[in-house]
């Protein structure tokens, strides 16, 4: 008898400061935040989406070599002596075309280690994370800032260019080449000079 | 009462009389189940359904109406078929039934009947043959268990209850519950207390207590909601039901709710007496007062609900059988004496 009553007791009790942590919560405001309407402020240093900014990007291709997962895709095109590109906002020259800077967020994994080697700080995670799409290749993204006839006349510049300046080079080499024949011919060297000509002639 | 209608027709005064409990019984099984969810919700420091209809997403339970209604009537292939269609109308009618009997206000009951309290605890015992039907008639394992485990519980919580009962209607001495309210009237107990059977015995606390024990059990409430327990048959007695026939048995089950608290309320909180003496007191305050302290305790059921979990089969049965009953019958004895002495 004194046993029941004794748990019957205790059960009263247990109930009744159960009842009571109930409705203490039951008048705590709710901590579900009403997500399309009121968003969460990410922390800081989040991953959720890669931006560049294709001002500042000289073009270096580091970025492209830190990836692990080889999700971003650069082709670069030399800036043709007529033309200047300018500075960075940090200083630094550029000198490349950015014909290409795609970044395929699908394969991306989030690691952040394209961000560190990065010398202008151009390219970084933004807080932005609602860019499902229902197509994959929507998911890569154009960084370059160049129409494609843009790009067209650049690289037709810049192979003019090369062109010339592959010219310029061999006329150049031939002129050496024919000075050290001349060289050669008109006064021959003394004997510890031979071998530095012999490099000439292989490179 | 339909004679004070006098030259109306007694069959539209008949319909008026059944349509008043059916439009509460139905408003209320709305509010109450978007109730229900809210409550979980904010007791688990969540918002609860959010979005529907607007403010605090009122129209949750419309919206879940209309989407049962449209569901396919689905019946098992090796079931009974017309018992099987047939348990949910029965569930909801029994429970709807004793509804006749509640005094709603000092100037409408269903019907005057003078063993109302009888009545009703006659009536809802088809409760347990309809979940018995469901159950049997389904042809499913889990359904049988809810189902046998519903009649087991509900067979031994009748004993405390009608005992409680009992010992209410030892303090007023009638089954009409319309007598046992207008018996409550008034404020002179030590002065400002209202004259209700909880406040007039002692003993009556304790009868209360076990009273609210049982129709926990027989409104099938956590923690005493083993017919449909969740984690361990599915849904008991629901689990081949679907679309309108499933909303029904929720209907049945909320209604049954409500009028056991109803019952609770006329035997131990006055009915539909206001707690202030003559003041907010009147035909129509009452129907306030009483279904307010209704919902009060509708909303302690989904309170308990939240906070405590299920008991086991044999807690259950060792519970009633080995302290309810004793308990009562003791608690009858001294409330009985009680009225003899004073």
């Amino acid at each position: 008898m004194t046993t029941v009553i004794r748990e019957g007791w205790t059960t009263l009790k247990s109930i009744f400061t159960g009842m009571g942590v109930t409705i203490r919560h039951f008048f705590k405001p709710a901590v579900t935040e009403l997500y399309p309407e009121e968003k969460v402020e990410l922390p800081k240093g989040a991953r959720a989406k890669l931006y560049v900014n294709i001002d500042d990007c000289i073009g270096c291709n580091l970025c492209a070599r830190a990836c692990p997962v080889n999700c971003i895709d650069i082709e670069t095109v030399l800036a043709t002596s007529d033309v200047d590109l300018g500075k960075t906002s940090t200083g630094n020259p550029k000198r490349f075309w950015l014909t290409q800077f795609d970044i395929d967020m699908a394969k991306c994994m989030y690691c952040d280690l394209c961000t560190f080697p990065c010398p202008t700080d151009c390219i970084y995670m933004v807080p932005e994370y609602e860019y499902s799409e229902f197509d994959r290749t929507n998911l890569i993204y154009h960084f370059s800032d160049l129409t494609p006839e843009k790009v067209d006349e650049v690289k037709e510049k810049a192979e003019k260019e090369a062109e010339e300046k592959k010219k310029e080079r061999e006329r150049k080499m031939k002129e050496k080449k024919a000075k050290a024949k001349d060289k050669a011919k008109s006064k021959p060297k003394p004997k510890s000079k031979q071998p530095d000509n012999k490099e000439d002639e292989e490179s | 009462m339909i004679e004070s209608y006098g030259n109306i027709n007694p069959v539209l005064a008949v319909l008026i009389h059944a349509l008043i409990p059916l439009t509460i019984i139905l408003v209320y099984a709305l509010v109450a189940i978007w109730g229900e969810r809210k409550v979980a919700g904010f007791i688990q420091d969540r918002l609860g359904p959010h979005r529907v209809g607007g403010w605090h997403g009122w129209a949750q339970s419309i919206a879940d109406l209309l989407k049962l209604i449209q569901k396919e009537d689905i019946v098992p292939k090796d079931a009974s078929r017309f018992l099987f269609k047939f348990a949910p109308f029965m569930m909801f009618a029994a429970s709807y039934a004793a509804f006749a009997v509640l005094p709603f206000s000092s100037w409408y009951i269903g019907s005057m009947i003078d063993i109302g309290v009888f009545y009703l605890i006659a009536i809802t015992s088809v409760l347990t043959l309809s979940v018995i039907m469901a159950g049997w008639a389904s042809n499913n394992k889990w359904s049988l268990l809810g189902g046998m485990r519903s009649a087991a519980q509900l067979v031994s919580y009748e004993v405390p209850t009608i005992a409680t009962v009992l010992t209410v209607i030892v303090v007023s001495g009638s089954l009409n519950l319309m007598t046992v309210t207008e018996l409550q009237s008034g404020n002179d107990i030590l002065g400002f207390l209202p004259n209700w059977f909880i406040f007039q015995n002692p003993f009556l606390i304790i009868a209360f207590g076990i009273f609210f024990i049982s129709i926990l059990v027989e409104s099938h409430r956590v923690p005493f909601d083993l017919p449909e327990s969740e984690s361990e048959l599915v849904a008991g007695y629901q689990t081949e039901y679907s679309g309108m026939r499933w909303a029904m048995f929720m209907l049945a089950e909320y209604a049954d709710m409500l009028l056991l608290s109803l019952l609770g309320v006329t035997l131990f909180f006055g009915g539909w007496n206001s707690p202030f003496g003559s003041f907010m007191s009147g035909p129509a305050w009452g129907f306030f007062w009483f279904l307010l302290k209704g919902f009060l305790l509708v909303f302690v059921m989904m309170w308990i609900r939240w906070t405590l979990p299920r008991y086991r089969v044999d807690q259950l049965m060792h519970i009633c059988w080995g302290i309810l009953i004793p308990a009562t019958f003791i608690n009858l004895i001294l409330v009985a004496l009680w009225e003899v002495v004073f």
